[in-house]
């Protein structure tokens, strides 16, 4: 199969960028998406320009590292895929293909397609988990889960932290990432102490890192590799809400002496 | 020097009690003044980083990739084993310790494994407390499943995800104590070189993936959790960053590596499919719970898979090892299927494959319990080849997977550099000549948050703190080392690619030191290898420079380190003349073609020390011994 590529090339984050066309022939239907930039970056190599910078690691759809825009949707055409899933039989012989980086202002571009992605990090920190030490602690099922929460915590849980919601957002929001973490621990009985305080805290974060609003357009669980339901945001919408009425805590009650 | 592994004196199942008993402490006023670095943010680095961070020790954390979370550790898929017993069905902490053992062929440290066995229940209780969100049954009660190498149901699992949600769980915990300012997290950053002063470990060298900056850190201890080498094939189930660097560089500077040649070969893996390929998948071994291995009995069978009747099909490990049938150890099922391969018995457009047929499971318990089971599994497999496995059998081949070689350590899992530690698959300890599945999630935990958190206060109290910092001209001279390196690669300016190179390492090492060796094979490779590494060196091509982002430079520094290394593993291979575990070679084996251990003679580790560039280095031998499983052939058949 034969493509025309454009990418976009950018040196750094204060350089301007622009899309530069290249083609590839000769590619197996079975070549995966990112295994066809291998072999153009090896073509690039060898003509001593400079391959085209591209985050990827487990290349089984897991890490959430690699990021890519291609045709203009997030990790590609194929639903719940990331790129690195995406093979080359799912394009026609001779489509033109345009490979963005996944963009955002909360994203700022490193190089070519990678992007700074560490704003995630940084909202897991401000909450995104339960305060335990490592050390004995008491047998799992002393605390019996019903099987149903468990699976839909777990639904919440396969988030791969790539950031596609955020790309595919016409505002660059990062509600589904947001609300998926916290409704993983929510749900299940250890993450209850915490539960109003973690989304306080992590939706805190989540505008202080300049990510856009949500305005229910639901692109991000239409290009979410994993397929996550933005059945979740409504569920962080009302923790939300009950975090905000229940603030301040006032444990102890008053009494005033007559 | 006397290899001593602090083998604790007292009957195997209190050795790890008293020996914690015994081990000196570092205060809780006193630890917020030590500094402790960890290299890998996987299992084993997160859950060493966020349980230091907690008792209070500075921690800086290094990773590669651009978040903690990315680790490879997330790609584990089915499951992490604990002696729990939830299933009445006899399993025990000696259970567990006697399938580990036995699974890893007699060539691991009885005191490491029951150590691991007894720690594999409070791994479970730990996870379940971070909120892992482990499979329930309808009761609300963890469920269980079964996996190679053993018969009882111990096996915990998050769908086909364990990995993943382990290393969320020990993830939340590092970013607790990110937040907490314990530890400073540095992403994008790869270490090339360790500082060793006075014979202490203390710091390290890192480039700054983004900005090309070499810097030092120093400490006051460095733990390395930097996983396996599995990628020296270049095609394996590793993620494409996985690398040897650290353990390389520490390595050279004088930390032991014992047993290189042990690398498991994973049986359940999707075929190669053309040159283009840079990497392969794994499929979990837990769908040998359900599929059905065979090929065609009869040589050049055309045939579809639904065509050919059951009396044409070879179910060979069911006819092979009728108690375990599809469920033996991983090196087992991986060289019967590389057998009947050689045979020319195998499917797929290059011979190499067998198939994994869930047909009879689908028709004995209904569509929906499959898919309950191994749903996403079946995706996977899908996407990646096109073919469904509700229809058509799957195609497998066995992977370079894992590797049970790493740096020597002892029983406080502390390398022969003092000061310089070695958890998870970094190290040597606890899986022998093979691993049995669900076993190394359940390794990287005990050592990251139960056994090195303990121990490392016993090497921090007997040394001061903060006596060295970045001043000292050790770490100039080693940052100055790092320099010259990449100044090196850059300036070869020759015409070949890193990855053809690399793809042409790989073929060497997986041809000749891969699912079986001979000592003919080894000595060829032993000298392809040093020509190759002359190729790499006069003929490399990297284009742009070293004071910014350059993954073709990272990518050959990497590979430098693994022409190194497939040298070691070749020889480490060449003199082990036995079979044992993932180590099959073709001159040692038994009437049946099983693995034949020689006891007598190589019943230990094979430990190897760095001499110099153009040294050989020189063996030494641990000596195994086996008191509480006494050694016996090893047999799946009856």
């Amino acid at each position: 199969m034969r493509f025309t590529l454009r990418v976009h090339r950018q040196t750094g984050p204060e350089a301007s960028g622009a899309l530069v066309q290249y083609s590839v022939d000769d590619i197996s239907p079975d070549t995966s998406f990112l295994e066809m930039m291998d072999l153009l970056n090896e073509q690039l190599t060898a003509k001593g320009e400079d391959p085209i910078a591209f985050d990827s690691d487990c290349r089984e759809g897991i890490c959430g590292m690699c990021s890519m825009v291609i045709n203009g949707r997030a990790h590609g055409p194929l639903p719940e895929s990331a790129t690195c899933q995406v093979y080359m039989r799912h394009f026609q012989d001779g489509d033109v293909i345009t490979v963005e980086p996944f963009r955002a202002a909360a994203f700022p571009l490193v190089r070519d397609l990678i992007v700074d992605r560490s704003a995630f990090d940084r909202i897991m920190q401000a909450g995104g988990f339960i305060s335990v030490h490592s050390g004995p602690k008491p047998d799992p099922n002393s605390v019996p889960i019903e099987p149903g929460t468990v699976e839909l915590a777990l639904d919440a849980a396969s988030c791969i932290g790539c950031g596609a919601c955020v790309a595919a957002c016409p505002n660059a929001s990062a509600m589904l990432y947001t609300a998926a973490k916290v409704s993983h621990l929510g749900l299940l009985p250890q993450g209850q102490p915490e539960r109003y305080e973690r989304v306080r805290n992590m939706v805190g974060q989540m505008e202080d890192e300049g990510f856009g609003a949500c305005r229910n357009y639901g692109e991000c669980e239409a290009q979410c590799p994993k397929g996550i339901s933005i059945g979740f945001i409504g569920r962080m919408n009302r923790d939300y809400l009950r975090a905000s009425l229940l603030d301040p805590v006032d444990r102890q009650g008053e009494m005033v002496p007559q | 020097m006397r290899l001593d592994a602090k083998i604790p004196e007292a009957p195997i199942e209190h050795m790890w009690d008293t020996h914690r008993e015994h081990l000196r402490l570092v205060g809780p006023r006193n630890r917020p003044h030590y500094r402790i670095i960890v290299v890998g943010s996987g299992l084993a680095g997160a859950a060493a980083a966020s349980s230091l961070g907690a008792m209070g020790y500075r921690v800086k954390c290094f990773c590669f990739q651009d978040s903690a979370r990315r680790a490879h550790s997330i790609a584990a898929q089915g499951g992490i084993n604990a002696a729990k017993d939830y299933r009445n069905d006899g399993d025990s902490v000696y259970r567990l310790f006697y399938d580990t053992q036995k699974g890893g062929d007699y060539r691991s440290r009885e005191a490491n494994v029951w150590r691991l066995a007894e720690l594999s229940e409070n791994i479970i209780d730990q996870a379940v407390a971070q909120g892992v969100p482990f499979a329930r049954e309808y009761g609300g009660m963890l469920a269980n499943r079964s996996f190679g190498g053993v018969l009882v149901e111990r096996t915990f699992y998050s769908r086909g995800e364990t990995g993943q949600q382990l290393l969320l769980g020990a993830n939340s915990a590092l970013a607790e104590q990110i937040k907490a300012r314990q530890v400073e997290m540095h992403t994008r950053t790869e270490l090339l070189d360790i500082v060793v002063i006075d014979g202490r470990a203390r710091g390290i060298v890192v480039r700054d993936l983004v900005t090309g900056e070499v810097r030092s850190h120093a400490a006051d201890a460095v733990v390395l959790a930097t996983g396996g080498y599995s990628n020296v094939y270049y095609l394996s189930t590793n993620a494409r960053g996985c690398n040897v660097t650290a353990t390389w560089r520490a390595y050279k500077r004088g930390a032991r590596f014992a047993n290189p040649c042990y690398t498991q070969i994973h049986p359940t893996c999707i075929p190669a499919s053309g040159e283009h390929q840079s990497k392969l998948t794994l499929m979990s071994e837990s769908l040998r719970n359900d599929g059905r291995i065979w090929v065609p009995r009869k040589r050049g069978d055309t045939r579809a898979p639904g065509e050919i009747p059951e009396e044409d099909r070879y179910y060979y490990l069911e006819e092979r090892y009728p108690r375990f049938g599809n469920l033996v150890p991983r090196d087992v099922a991986s060289r019967n299927a590389k057998d009947v391969c050689d045979q020319n018995l195998g499917v797929g457009p290059t011979g190499r494959g067998v198939y994994l047929d869930f047909c009879d499971a689908i028709a004995e318990h209904g569509r929906d319990v499959i898919a309950g089971r191994y749903e996403n599994l079946f995706e996977i497999y899908e996407r990646i080849t096109g073919v469904s496995p509700w229809t058509t059998p799957m195609q497998i081949y066995p992977a370079p997977h894992y590797t049970m070689g790493g740096l020597w350590v002892d029983y406080n899992l502390m390398t022969t550099v003092p000061g310089l530690y070695a958890i998870g698959e970094a190290n040597f300890s606890d899986h022998g000549a093979n691993r049995l599945g669900a076993s190394s999630l359940m390794q990287c935990l005990a050592d990251g948050y139960f056994i090195l958190p303990i121990t490392i206060g016993d090497y921090l109290s007997r040394h001061p703190y903060g006596d060295v910092d970045g001043s000292h001209p050790a770490f100039g001279d080693a940052e100055r080392g790092v320099r010259d390196r990449i100044d090196r690669l850059l300036g070869i300016e020759g015409k070949r690619t890193v990855e053809s190179l690399h793809r042409e390492l790989g073929r060497v090492v997986w041809d000749l030191c891969g699912m079986s060796r001979t000592a003919e094979g080894l000595n060829e490779a032993l000298e392809i290898i040093p020509k190759l590494r002359g190729e790499f060196w006069t003929d490399l091509r990297i284009t742009g420079t070293g004071d910014r982002l350059n993954q073709s430079l990272e990518h050959a520094g990497r590979l430098a380190d693994f022409l190194e290394l497939a040298e070691l593993m070749c020889l480490d291979a060449l003199t082990r003349e036995e079979s044992c575990g993932g180590h099959f070679r073709e001159e040692y084996k038994t009437e049946e073609g099983e693995a034949l251990r020689d006891d007598l003679d190589f019943a230990h580790v094979s430990v190897w020390d760095f001499q110099g560039p153009d040294e050989a280095p020189s063996l030494h031998e641990e000596p195994l011994t086996f008191h509480a499983l006494p050694l016996a052939q090893r047999n799946y058949k009856i």
